[in-house]
């Protein structure tokens, strides 16, 4: 039976990388790896999955340099030599091992004001959206995410600027703009704009290139960028200061 | 600390800047390769833009780009690379700004007259 060479990062945010031989089996994910090196050769590994099918965006480590989600990245497609180095995600703290502490990451989305501001009752009739229409069609394009942080690791600006939303915020973000039925869009653009917003990106698209469900999070920051100029110049952007 | 108002009208200003840029530095390279192919002195070159209202609204208009979009640029440069933000930036590239216009329209006035 071949094996893999398989480098796994151990400790905090200091730390080193373990050497481990992981059995090569056919249709093998990373987490298939991870996993066995858990309940196999050291029981002391930390790492974070759940679903295992790619809903859930718990399961995001760093492999080969790239961040990846490991429940649906086969061995083959990344380790053509047989070698693996599985990393924590970048721009996040090391809990320990493989376990990043998402906080910070989650908390942007709340500050991007990323949960809907439903704006009529239960008395009222359902909102009728024309699934063709502009707004719904953006919506949809980013309505998938799954909160990996894969976007947010790759990100070089969250690397420079630690107050940056990164990109699975604002793809958050976009997709409430475009709900016919929130009412919140006047805040939010104004939580979105400025220097620790949309308008930090630099359209790497590292972020677009990266995501694991194919969303664009570079178009809608794009179209954060537009729909909050807009408003500036109209002078119905919020009043929040920020640094 | 600046309103994010402000913010998103700096980032304004320097998108509508780089797109005059595009245009200016374009007519500026074809007038510069112009020059030195057919190896005009600098007098030749002063009879063409002394008194000349169009050279001298073009670089006029350069000039304002450049003093708009560069300080802006060099504020994100500054803040990514060596995290420094805040009102000191702020101020240290307006007074960048100013300057470059400064120089920029002294050298527009010392061709036209």
């Amino acid at each position: 039976m071949s094996t893999l060479s398989v480098r796994v990062w151990r400790g905090t945010e200091s730390g080193r990388f373990q050497s481990f031989e992981v059995p090569r089996l056919a249709s093998q994910t990373v987490l298939d790896v991870v996993t066995h090196i858990q309940r196999a050769l050291d029981p002391t590994l930390s790492y974070r999955f759940a679903c295992r099918v790619g809903m859930c965006g718990s399961c995001a480590m760093t492999v080969n340099g790239r961040a990846r989600w490991t429940c649906r990245t086969h061995v083959s497609r990344v380790a053509a030599d047989g070698r693996l180095e599985v990393a924590p995600l970048a721009n996040l703290p090391v809990v320990k091992d493989l376990v990043t502490d998402m906080t910070e990451f989650f908390e942007k989305w709340a500050r991007a004001r990323g949960s809907f501001q439903g704006s009529s009752t239960r008395r009222e009739d359902f909102a009728r959206i024309d699934p063709g229409s502009p707004e719904r069609r953006q919506a949809d394009a980013g309505i998938e995410c799954i909160g990996c942080a894969v976007c947010y690791s790759s990100c070089d600006v969250v690397a420079w600027n630690p107050a940056y939303l990164g990109p699975a915020a604002l793809n958050r973000a976009w997709t409430l703009v475009n709900d016919a039925r929130d009412a919140g869009n006047r805040a939010r653009l104004a939580a979105v704009a400025g220097d620790a917003g949309c308008h930090a990106c630099h359209t790497h698209m590292s972020c677009t290139e990266r995501c694991p469900k194919q969303i664009s999070p570079t178009a809608a920051i794009a179209g954060l960028k537009r729909a909050a100029a807009l408003a500036a110049l109209r002078g119905e952007l919020g009043e929040a200061v920020k640094e | 600390m600046t309103t994010v108002r402000t913010q998103v009208l700096l980032w304004t200003a320097q998108r509508a800047s780089a797109a005059i840029l595009a245009v200016c530095v374009i007519v500026h390279l074809v007038t510069v390769i112009y020059a030195v192919r057919n190896g005009l002195s600098a007098a030749e070159i002063l009879g063409r833009t002394r008194g000349s209202a169009a050279w001298a609204a073009f670089y006029f208009v350069f000039v304002a780009a450049i003093a708009v979009h560069a300080p802006i640029g060099l504020r994100s440069v500054l803040a990514e690379s060596f995290d420094w933000r805040g009102k000191g930036l702020d101020i240290t590239v307006a007074v960048i700004g100013v300057a470059l216009a400064l120089w920029g329209f002294r050298a527009v006035y010392a061709v036209f007259v």
